[in-house]
């Protein structure tokens, strides 16, 4: 009796464990196809916030359900390492910024292509995009995603804290440094300037100072130029600004979040950062100087004003997806021209001209942010950081020089450092 | 019934040789070949578990350390034999700072966590008024998700919004630079392990105290030895199995401390690396440069330094339990 029931327990447990398994694969991807799912993961962002609200709308005209997955920046990233990695097929439409991963994920095929599929609908109208916003999600002359939000590196400001020392609104790179020594020496609690300052982080913002300056990352044969004359000014400037006139033991691992709470806590003058994220200084729930915030374009330096002008985040389609013409259906509605003017006017620069050149598209915008950004479309430049496959580990490599500056030692030598290591690292992608 | 599962002493054969196998019925057959296999049957599930997924990724990282996987792991690699090795042992700037910062991390966070676990497990040994509400505040940091507790010191250590600077200010003391310091950091990240942890080392050692004989230590006193006596030559050596059992489990962990780290300086373990272990180090491999291979053989070498620091305190235990 006791062998017997010994063979009856074992049967029950293998029968549930085959029953649930069943359950399982019933729920999984084969469910998904047929029942009209799409599958859509996208990072934390005003963007995603709006669309998040509207998509019940795209479940009823469509007739498709959306699974949506939301997560912050680095596991987004980190999740589509593993899962393209694994070739899964639980990820139909994905968030991804094409400056950062885009040429690491069309090599290695995890893009379907687009081309055909942009072209098909002339009423959704792929020519409406904006050049550079275009170049940056082609690979290889095929289209492997579609632009959702474009960024340009904006001037915040404190009216108040310029009004009172007198001061005007810096033009120029030379009186945004006169400006925040002003500032700082006669409030020491006040840095007069603040940035990001972690080494990876600060390089997208350190580009537009870089680029002002007359550098750039390579020069026009592919070489590394960050020892140039016109790098090594760049970096010992932006160092500079944020050793002697930023916040008091300043850390060297601010990102946007750290340094945007600085200013918005009220405890700086100046703040050099994306204008996407205008609405995290001006919104009074986020920021004690919302009603002080003013926006300037990039002060121009010996090359002029040259911020970079770029596409941060685009849609595109898991090539190992089984539902693409779903997932396409979904990319269409979220980046038609009206979700476009909608997401604009909630305050996320878009990639569509006929956006732009609608008054309403701009119409929420602060006056001089709406300048500042005309401003910097004008003569932006197209990428903000390293254009390479591994971007990750160039980011860091051009970045030593930001830190090492903001932490006292020589600019110089540190961007002789940096070129010798990111020759060593451009000669390896080429291999 | 009988049928089915004729007793043991009936069966022809040795209860579990083969010969047993050959009884008339294939139901009877089965069943009688279950539960002569019983105790593999009710493992396998486990063993299955274990083959999948311990077994296969230990394998597959080390396949993946032999080649030069990179971009994607399902893009083609090559063999290149010990040459991930080479390159990582030969590595002066990330690697071996990241060993020295590992051990480093683990010693200090380990002695502090097992000196300060015994005074508090000495403290709760005997009982006192409201022992339960320190038993119950003593392991709160314990039950908190390590992740979130580096975000909470994050903020806490904060240059210049955050509580401890402003508390130092208040009785006069200068701003410190905790963890954004070069110099500081891998210390701030210790006292946070120390705090996340050291209750479980009070835990283990306080289960161990409270199972001592008290006749050594009765006997020690009539004879007149003071308290620091008692503690050095009698408790102490009794309960060093239970030490090193601490030690041991402690010391894994912190080898292997990913989560406070990342939370509190992200990739690379800050922008000089100053809290980058070898975790650190070999994720930012994996997710952040991709380079597979590499990380596979950081993972590897990894894994062997844990394997042999187990080791060498298991032997230690054997020797103190003789």
């Amino acid at each position: 009796m006791k062998r017997r029931s010994i063979m009856q327990y074992a049967a029950v447990a293998a029968a549930l464990s085959l029953g649930l398994t069943a359950c399982g694969g019933a729920s999984g991807s084969s469910d998904a196809k047929t029942a009209g799912t799409v599958r859509v993961t996208l990072a934390n962002h005003v963007w995603t916030e709006g669309i998040k609200a509207a998509i019940p709308e795209f479940e009823k005209s469509s007739g498709l359900k959306v699974e949506l997955t939301q997560l912050g920046e680095d596991q987004l990233s980190d999740q589509y390492n593993v899962k393209l990695n694994a070739g899964s097929d639980e990820i139909d439409v994905m968030m991804y910024r094409p400056l950062q991963e885009g040429k690491a994920f069309a090599k290695n095929g995890y893009l379907a292509d687009l081309t055909s599929k942009v072209s098909s609908d002339s009423s959704w109208d792929w020519k409406d995009y904006q050049d550079g916003p275009v170049k940056a999600t082609t690979a290889d002359g095929k289209v492997v995603g579609v632009p959702i939000i474009t960024e340009r590196e904006v001037l915040y400001y404190r009216k108040d804290l310029l009004k009172a020392a007198g001061l005007e609104v810096p033009k120029t790179m030379e009186e945004l440094e006169a400006a925040a020594k002003a500032i700082k020496a006669s409030s020491p609690d006040t840095a007069g300037f603040v940035a990001r300052t972690g080494k990876s982080a600060a390089v997208t913002q350190f580009s537009s100072f870089l680029y002002s300056f007359g550098g750039d990352f390579t020069d026009a044969t592919g070489k590394s130029a960050v020892n140039t004359d016109a790098a090594k000014k760049a970096y010992a400037y932006y160092g500079g600004l944020i050793k002697n006139y930023g916040p008091a033991n300043v850390s060297t691992d601010m990102s946007w979040p750290e340094a945007m709470a600085i200013f918005t806590q009220g405890k700086a003058a100046f703040y050099t950062e994306a204008d996407s994220l205008y609405k995290n200084a001006t919104d009074p729930a986020k920021s004690k100087v919302a009603d002080t915030v003013g926006f300037a374009a990039l002060p121009a330096g010996p090359a002029g004003s040259k911020p970079y002008n770029i596409p941060s985040w685009g849609l595109a389609v898991n090539q190992a997806s089984g539902n693409q013409d779903n997932a396409w259906k979904f990319i269409q509605w979220a980046t038609s021209k009206e979700r476009t003017l909608a997401a604009q006017k909630a305050g996320v620069p878009g990639p569509r001209a006929s956006v732009w050149s609608d008054p309403a598209g701009t119409s929420t915008y602060p006056k001089d942010l709406a300048e500042a950004i005309a401003a910097s479309a004008k003569n932006g430049v197209g990428h903000d950081r390293p254009e390479v496959v591994t971007v990750g580990k160039a980011r860091e490599i051009v970045g030593g020089p930001i830190v090492a500056t903001i932490t006292g030692a020589d600019a110089s030598a540190a961007a002789d450092t940096a070129h010798e290591a990111f020759q060593k690292f451009l000669d390896s992608e080429k291999k | 019934m009988s049928v089915l599962t004729p007793p043991r002493s009936a069966q022809s054969g040795p209860p579990s040789g083969r010969g047993a196998r050959r009884a008339p019925g294939a139901r009877e057959n089965f069943s009688a070949w279950a539960n002569r296999h019983r105790k593999w049957l009710f493992a396998a599930p486990a063993m299955i578990f274990v083959g999948v997924l311990i077994v296969f990724p230990l394998a597959w990282t080390l396949y993946l350390s032999l080649t030069d996987s990179q971009g994607s792991v399902r893009a083609a690699s090559e063999f290149v034999g010990l040459q991930n090795y080479l390159t990582v042992l030969s590595d002066a700037e990330r690697f071996w700072p990241a060993v020295g910062r590992t051990l480093s991390f683990t010693g200090v966070a380990l002695v502090c966590e097992v000196v300060l676990g015994m005074c508090i497990a000495l403290l709760l040994w005997r009982p006192f008024r409201g022992e339960k509400w320190v038993r119950v505040a003593i392991l709160l940091p314990l039950v908190a998700t390590p992740v979130a507790v580096g975000m909470m010191w994050r903020l806490i250590f904060d240059p210049n919004i955050g509580f401890v600077n402003q508390l130092l200010g208040m009785v006069g003391i200068p701003p410190q630079p905790w963890l954004s310091g070069q110099d500081t950091a891998l210390g701030t990240t210790i006292f946070m392990d120390v705090w996340q942890w050291t209750p479980m080392v009070v835990l283990i050692l306080l289960a161990g105290l409270t199972s001592l004989s008290e006749e050594p230590d009765e006997a020690a006193r009539m004879d007149g030895a003071n308290a620091f006596q008692r503690f050095f030559f009698i408790t102490l050596p009794l309960m060093m199995p239970t030490v090193i059992v601490a030690i041991l489990l402690r010391g894994i962990d912190a080898l292997k401390t990913f989560d406070i780290l990342y939370a509190t300086k992200g990739k690379g373990g800050g922008s000089f690396h100053e809290v980058e272990t070898l975790n650190v180090y070999a994720y930012g491999l994996s997710f952040d440069y991709n380079q597979y291979g590499l990380s596979s053989a950081v993972l590897i070498l990894f894994f062997m330094i844990i394997i042999g620091s187990m080791w060498l305190l298991t032997m230690r235990k054997k020797a103190v339990s003789k």
